[in-house]
């Protein structure tokens, strides 16, 4: 069986070839689009041209069955395109407006969820977790599965004051845009690592590894080629891990996730915001997180029942402040707050105006 | 059927929400190697009951030639585990803005289920088509068979990795800018740097065609392009009345929303002192209809963001305010981004991104290595204590 011939640095093909003939003929032309319903869509083109997209929940893990089956609606409805969001949706793009009941009725059959667009909660970014992943500390496809059939009407039917883009990262190195979300979870390590000394030597490079932690807590031992961590400055972040194996930063009794709130990307209205600390820890409960599902569903909640309209999760928090925040919410205010990282001057408090 | 009993992944089977596990089930369907899913089942499974992972550091594995675009994973449970023993991700290149056709998809599937576990990731969180789980051994057959039909992999390790974008121009008419164009021209100029990590860590390149950002530039990309315009935002009356006679407030929606308090509405017309506008796109997201942006586009070049590791996340700053993207300023574009790159490769220690190393140095030798002004628009307020720095230059006046 011979194979064919090797090409090299030729890059992604291009993408004009997998352009519809009507987003061809009108690109960079576009006027307007409406939201139809919470998972369709219609972009309107100076020329009239007109073009529908249907929106689709993948839980980003996809087998090539499932790959296959969205091409088999895309030949049938959609003359064989589709694309994918940057959230992972997938979306079926119909040139045809007769086609687009039609395509829907198939989708609603086969049990695949619409929705995501407009004021709502869109698929949710998340890391590779258990399934995937050396340095995971929660699985996220299991935390993202038992989120959303949780909250998967706020991405079929109902709206929400703006969207909320929610994330999971399964270790603090993040994967993915969490440090930047309107609400994400996030896995973090609680205990100081434990170091197989017999291996360091062997498998590490000493200053790589001391230089890898931010808080300045690894020393190199050279007599026993090894390094030393001081317990009183590490913040388990894992980067000693990450250059170096040996040094396990694992504890599957004391991991657990954090939840952060408030981040946003764009700029519209205010400047583009981190994400920060609402509940610094629950343990892991696989397989369905229960306590962390109920923690998103109590924010998303007092979210929607006193933000005004089009106003992200972030800006909803600064308009009230963060200590009618944690009074709304009934989120326990702890020492873990109050930032003691590369940050902190930012963060305190420097004004005798506040409210209780 | 089924290899092991996997009670708890069988419990995330339930549910409205589409299921992971469903997805690894079926990839036992079409593999060639169905033992792969099967064992991968087994192993998360494991994980589930005893909550932690069973995944070794990567390895060092990949295709003749590259250094990038495949990272080796092991199971650390080989002996019970033998399925997924070498369970490699292959990274493709996608196509900008993931549009895809059902013909190249399809292909993309059939070649997996012969050398690979049927299981992706549409898409990394980078932006590459990820392929989930192979051997050592058919590495170089996967890389024949995509490579001769044009897909090449992506990036991964201190290189620059797969950059990517919105969907820009194709379906929004937002985008001031052509972000799959660009997307692609940088990914064609960069293949060497892509696929050759010689870099002191990874460099990341994203572009969306305005500032509600949908790739997410602004938190995840070491140099951030995000399409912006100049001149004034044309309006057109008559919409603005229909969108308040469908109901929209336009007083507490948008004008009360504004960032620079630059509008007013007086129930008949809308007016926007455009000088005082600072071109967020709050007000054009909300009434597509009525509002178009100015007609002078161009980008906003950023640099810096990145996640937490090692010493904080970071938000891209603003570096060069304005630069157009026409067929000139794609030169311009790609001439900067060599010479932000070239300074960062000269003085970053390894491991160390384009944020952090500005951080060290401080802003003004990137922006004299590159040529550009110091700008007001580049600061939220100047510094405040007076301690600075005069170089030889600042004396001859």
């Amino acid at each position: 069986m011979s194979l064919p011939e090797r090409q090299t640095d030729v890059g992604p093909p291009n993408y004009e070839q997998f352009l519809p003939p009507v987003i061809k003929k009108n690109y960079g032309k576009w006027k307007y689009h409406e939201v139809l319903t919470p998972g369709t869509m219609v972009h309107v083109a100076e020329s009239g041209d007109e073009i529908y997209t249907v929106r689709v929940a993948s839980p980003r893990i996809l087998s090539t069955e499932t790959i296959r089956d969205f091409c088999d609606m895309a030949e049938k409805y959609c003359g064989g395109y589709l694309r994918f969001t940057t959230r992972n949706n997938v979306e079926l793009l119909v040139s045809e407006k007769a086609q687009l009941d039609p395509l829907v009725a198939e989708l609603k059959e086969k049990k695949y969820m619409i929705g995501g667009i407009g004021p709502r909660i869109s698929n949710v970014i998340h890391t590779q977790g258990w399934v995937h992943c050396h340095s995971a500390c929660t699985d996220a496809s299991g935390l993202v599965k038992a989120m959303m059939d949780e909250l998967h009407e706020y991405f079929t039917t109902k709206s929400l004051p703006n969207k909320v883009r929610l994330a999971v990262a399964c270790c603090v190195n993040m994967c993915g845009a969490v440090h930047v979300s309107d609400i994400a979870v996030v896995a973090v390590h609680r205990k100081v690592p434990v170091i197989d000394n017999d291996n360091v030597g062997k498998l590490c490079e000493i200053p790589t590894t001391v230089g890898s932690c931010p808080t300045s807590a690894i020393r190199p031992n050279p007599k026993d080629k090894t390094v030393v961590i001081n317990e009183e400055k590490c913040m388990y972040c894992g980067n000693c891990f990450t250059v170096c194996p040996p040094i396990d930063i694992h504890n599957p009794e004391e991991d657990g996730v954090a939840i952060v709130v408030g981040g946003k990307i764009g700029s519209l209205r205010t400047s583009p915001k981190f994400s920060k600390l609402a509940i610094p820890f629950f343990y892991n409960e696989p397989p369905r997180w229960p306590k962390v599902v109920d923690a998103i569903k109590n924010i998303i909640d007092v979210y929607a029942a006193n933000a005004k309209k089009h106003e992200r999760v972030g800006e909803w928090i600064e308009r009230v402040g963060w200590e009618d925040f944690f009074k709304l919410t009934g989120i326990e205010f702890t020492f873990q707050h109050i930032d003691d990282f590369t940050f902190m001057r930012d963060t305190l408090r420097t004004s005798a105006a506040f409210k209780y | 059927m089924d290899k092991y009993k996997t009670p708890m992944l069988d419990e995330l089977e339930k549910g409205p929400w589409p299921s992971f596990v469903t997805e690894i089930k079926k990839a036992r369907n079409t593999s060639s190697m169905p033992e792969m899913a099967d064992d991968e089942l087994g192993q998360v499974e494991k994980s589930f009951q005893t909550k932690r992972g069973y995944w070794k550091h990567g390895g060092i594995v990949g295709v003749l030639g590259y250094g990038s675009g495949v990272i080796g994973r092991y199971s650390s449970l080989p002996d019970e585990f033998p399925g997924i023993a070498h369970f490699h991700t292959y990274r493709i290149n996608q196509p900008s803005g993931f549009f895809y056709t059902s013909k190249a998809l399809k292909e993309i599937c059939d070649i997996w289920d012969k050398y690979g576990s049927s299981l992706t990731n549409m898409h990394g969180s980078t932006g590459d088509l990820i392929l989930l789980g192979t051997t050592t051994e058919n590495l170089e057959p996967l890389f024949a068979e995509y490579s001769s039909r044009g897909w090449d992999l992506g990036g991964s390790g201190s290189a620059m990795r797969t950059p990517s974008c919105c969907i820009g121009m194709a379906r929004c008419e937002w985008a001031t800018i052509d972000s799959m164009a660009i997307c692609n021209h940088m990914t064609q100029h960069f293949q060497d740097e892509l696929h050759r990590p010689a870099f002191p860590y990874k460099f990341k390149i994203k572009v969306s065609g305005c500032a509600c950002d949908c790739v997410a530039a602004i938190a995840r990309a070491d140099l951030s392009i995000i399409g912006t315009w100049k001149g004034n935002i044309r309006i057109d009356q008559a919409e603005v009345k229909n969108y308040a006679d469908g109901g929209m407030d336009i007083q507490s929606e948008i004008v009360d929303m504004c960032d620079t308090s630059c509008m007013t509405y007086d129930g008949g017309e809308l007016k926007i002192n455009d000088e005082q506008c600072s071109r967020c796109m709050h007000c054009i997201s909300k009434m597509t209809k009525a509002l178009r942006q100015g007609e002078e586009k161009g980008a906003t070049i950023l640099v810096g963001s990145k996640a937490p590791i090692v010493v904080g996340s970071l938000i891209s700053w603003v570096l060069v305010p304005f630069i157009k993207c026409d067929d000139e300023g794609f030169e311009k574009l790609t001439e900067l981004t060599e010479n932000i790159i070239e300074w960062w490769d000269d003085n970053a220690k390894p491991r160390e991104r384009l944020g952090e190393l500005i951080e060290v140095k401080g802003m003004r030798p990137l922006l004299e290595a590159i040529g550009v002004d110091p700008q007001p628009q580049q600061v939220k307020e100047p510094r405040k204590d007076p301690f600075f720095f005069w170089a030889e230059s600042d004396f001859k006046k």
